[in-house]
């Protein structure tokens, strides 16, 4: 079989296509990475942040198919984007994705009761229905025991045993595809007689006015019916007729004495209670499970405490340490490409746009990746594991304090190291909200490409500077980064993002071992979809950052004095009154723009403003800054000048790479534009306060 | 039904340990549907098993499973104790 990877998306209509549905920690993931074996790709829906991973399996009878694994759900009753697309998907409304000829639920079998509710409702959809019974070795140490064909019989719908971790069943479910699948029977459940007819006369009304299929009308019927907040979207055009329809018949219900909002929920839980009698057999008293134990000690007051502190700490320790190696060579590597260049390539402006333009700015990026794979490792087995979900448990008191939730915590921390890791694992919190104020305030937490800046400015603030004395300074940098990040979140959701605080309610899964061969494929997807989204737009910033600082020509200038005259040069000249009573010169402001792309380059763009040879040591740079003068003779780099500095860059936005990731997560310009806006503000405000402050009281 | 009369107490005042059956759910819409329907039904039993380190939220086991939810969340659970 030959197979393209590069144009899966488009051959997609050729084939038969299976959805794989199921609720989170059911193993989702596992099935289809067993079914596709990595033949897959991942995209986006159109108009939304939810990934798309589409993927191809070969059945016994050499056909191919394709597989679609959609977001996990509980429910089809939509509340966020993910279930938005579940439903999409599966009623064949989404504009990208045809209608699944197939649909696979992927059951949890220690967890079968609520994960059949699913299928319940998918089943209402009338579509060909196929069960993946996973996780079977789980049940035996429940003390159950479940027998699939029974199930089969009692639910009418093929049930495939498997546990995906070990591929055992993924044939069997092959095979089953493979001779076709029926469709799901109609219902067996029935709701008091009272909702029935009121259903009833709401479905004829969808089929009727609506032109609705009668299965499809039965599930939206009985969604609409139950929940008093809900907007499926396919029916918003219709609002008011529905909505009164839908009311009338509520309290025709109300007056039977029947509780609308549960009948429904109740009658289905109910028929799955019903259908399992036969099927599942306990054991008497089955004892503690072992992931019940982990929890006492992981969730415990005391020791919850230390595991979570020291798994944090482990996350840090191994960015700082471990990942500055490959960082080191990565860094090396570039320079000796750029070294290598400027010895073969004639002197010129193109040799320049390669070397000190593209190579200069990607390399600046790349540099970041073995932390950004770093965090990614520690958040892929986070997830894997169950931790992430304890994380958040531990965590949600504090996060609630400022209206956000427990899952906002791994996110908000990850930035400490790199905003851009944050901010692509913030698509865990489901509220689109909690996700938003997430995102926007990532990029304040202190993050290590702020560290350059930092140690400069300490060196020059305090010369000779004890280890001590830069350690008190730098944690006083960190929390305000901390401050900063949570009264912004709190203001966020008290004004432009206001909304009353999302149910905390969250499935605390049982610990699981994590797979080695996902945990990989986790943080190769991540990093390679951060490459391809930053680096065209890093390069092209780049570039023309680069030209900035380049053009105008000055013939025969030296390296300052043609900076100065670049376009880059003349506006931090322009800029001078606007960063004066900050304490900045134009000098500054010029560093203060070559920085825009990225923070640490700062550091390297005030090297070329005081004409220091990049092969000298930082301690030159820094004897520059202090021997620097305002035109009056003034010293220019005074305390109050550094401290202002330091406060700017706790604050400023200063990295293309975050905005590039929070527009492709937030889905438009204009949250990224509202990013960098408030964080200059805020940086300008501070620093403004800092130094002007500082002057009224005396300083200098 | 025949049992002693016995105030109907929510979830967020059980200590660990302690279990009862759903009786109803009461409260904010988008709570009680979603409890519903992560199984959280009347005539079902439920047992709190853990404070989160912080006292909220709480850990409560329900159909077999871990769900963790805010004592605000829990306050909609009304139940049964077991005697």
């Amino acid at each position: 079989m030959s197979f393209q990877h590069t144009n899966l998306l488009e051959q997609e209509e050729r084939f038969m296509t299976v959805a794989l549905v199921g609720n989170p920690n059911s193993g989702k993931s596992t099935v289809f990475n067993a079914l596709t074996r990595l033949r897959q790709k991942v995209g986006n829906y159109p108009g939304v942040t939810v990934e798309k991973k589409l993927g191809r399996a070969i059945l016994p009878d050499g056909k191919a198919v394709n597989i679609l694994d959609l977001p996990g759900t509980y429910s089809l009753a939509v509340r966020s984007p993910d279930e938005q697309v579940v439903r999409d998907v599966l009623l064949g409304t989404m504009n990208d994705t045809s209608r699944p000829d197939v649909v696979v639920c992927i059951v949890d079998a220690s967890n079968i009761e609520r994960n059949l509710y699913l299928v319940s409702q998918i089943q209402d959809l009338g579509v060909p229905l196929v069960i993946a019974l996973n996780m079977m070795d789980e049940v035996g140490k429940q003390g159950r025991k479940i027998d699939p064909e029974k199930m089969q019989e009692a639910l009418g719908i093929p049930v495939v045993p498997m546990v995906a971790s070990k591929e055992r069943g993924i044939d069997a479910l092959k095979r089953v595809l493979a001779g076709g699948v029926h469709f799901a029977p109609e219902r067996t459940w029935r709701m008091p007689d009272i909702m029935e007819e009121e259903v009833a006369v709401l479905v004829k009304w969808l089929v009727h006015t609506q032109g609705m299929d009668k299965s499809v009308a039965f599930s939206e019927a009985v969604i609409y019916l139950t929940n008093p907040h809900i907007d499926q979207g396919d029916l918003k055009s219709l609002k008011d007729d529905w909505l009164n329809l839908v009311s009338a018949a509520r309290e025709r219900i109300a007056r039977k004495g029947v509780r609308w909002r549960s009948a429904a929920i109740e009658a289905r839980y109910d028929w799955i209670h019903r259908s399992l009698l036969e099927v599942i057999e306990e054991f008497p008293a089955p004892k503690m499970r072992k992931s019940d134990r982990f929890d006492a000690v992981l969730t415990h007051k005391v020791w919850g405490w230390v595991v979570f502190v020291s798994v944090m700490v482990l996350m840090f320790y191994t960015i700082f340490t471990i990942a500055s190696y490959p960082m080191e060579w990565i860094s090396q590597g570039f320079d000796w490409l750029s070294g290598g260049l400027k010895s073969v390539l004639p002197a010129g402006d193109f040799r320049d746009l390669l070397t000190d333009g593209i190579i200069a700015g990607v390399g600046g990026i790349v540099v970041f990746l073995p932390q950004i794979l770093t965090l990614f490792f520690f958040i892929s087995l986070m997830q894997d594991t169950g931790y992430m979900a304890r994380a958040a448990f531990i965590m949600d008191r504090l996060m609630s304090q400022v209206g956000l939730h427990g899952k906002s915590f791994i996110p908000l921390l990850c930035s400490f190291a790199c905003a851009i890791p944050g901010i692509m694992a913030s698509r865990s919190i489901e509220n689109p909200k909690d996700r938003l104020v997430t995102i926007l305030v990532s990029p304040l937490m202190v993050c290590s490409a702020r560290l350059p800046v930092f140690t400069l400015m300490i060196a020059v603030l305090i010369p000779n500077t004890s280890p001590l004395q830069k350690a008190g300074i730098m944690l006083l940098l960190y929390f305000m980064g901390i401050m900063g990040a949570i009264l912004m979140a709190w203001v966020l959701k008290k004004t432009i993002i206001k909304g009353p605080t999302p149910p905390f309610i969250m499935e605390l899964p049982p610990y699981r071992y994590p797979s080695f061969k996902a945990t990989m494929l986790h943080m190769w997807e991540r990093s390679r979809l951060f490459l391809k989204k930053a680096g065209t737009v890093i390069l092209v910033f780049s570039v023309v950052l680069w030209a900035l600082m380049t053009y105008p020509k000055m013939p025969g200038a030296s390296a300052d004095e043609a900076l100065r005259h670049s376009f880059a040069g003349r506006a931090g000249i322009l800029l001078e009154p606007v960063i004066e009573p900050l304490g900045y010169d134009w000098r500054i402001g010029i560093g203060l723009i070559g920085s825009i792309a990225a923070r640490e380059i700062f550091v390297s763009t005030m090297s070329i403003v005081f004409n220091i040879n990049e092969s000298e040591d930082g301690a030159s740079l820094q004897k520059a800054f202090t021997g620097a003068r305002w035109a009056d003779g003034r010293v220019l780099f005074t305390p109050l000048t550094c401290m202002s500095l330091l406060v700017f860059y706790v604050f400023a936005m200063q990295c293309f790479s975050t905005l590039v990731v929070t527009r492709r997560e937030t889905n438009s310009w204009r949250w990224p534009i509202f990013q960098c806006a408030y964080m200059t503000f805020i940086a300008y405000v501070v620093a403004l306060a800092v130094y002007q402050g500082g002057r009224l009281m005396g300083f200098q | 039904m025949k049992k002693e009369p016995m105030p109907f107490i929510s979830v967020n005042h059980l200590k660990v340990g302690q279990r009862g059956v759903v009786t109803d759910l009461e409260g904010d819409d988008h709570i009680v549907q979603r409890l519903l329907e992560m199984g959280v039904t009347p005539g079902c039993p439920v047992q709190v098993v853990r404070f989160a380190p912080m006292g909220d939220p709480i850990d409560i086991k329900i159909r077999g499973y871990h769900l963790s939810i805010r004592k605000r969340e829990a306050a909609a659970i009304q139940i049964r104790l077991d005697s």
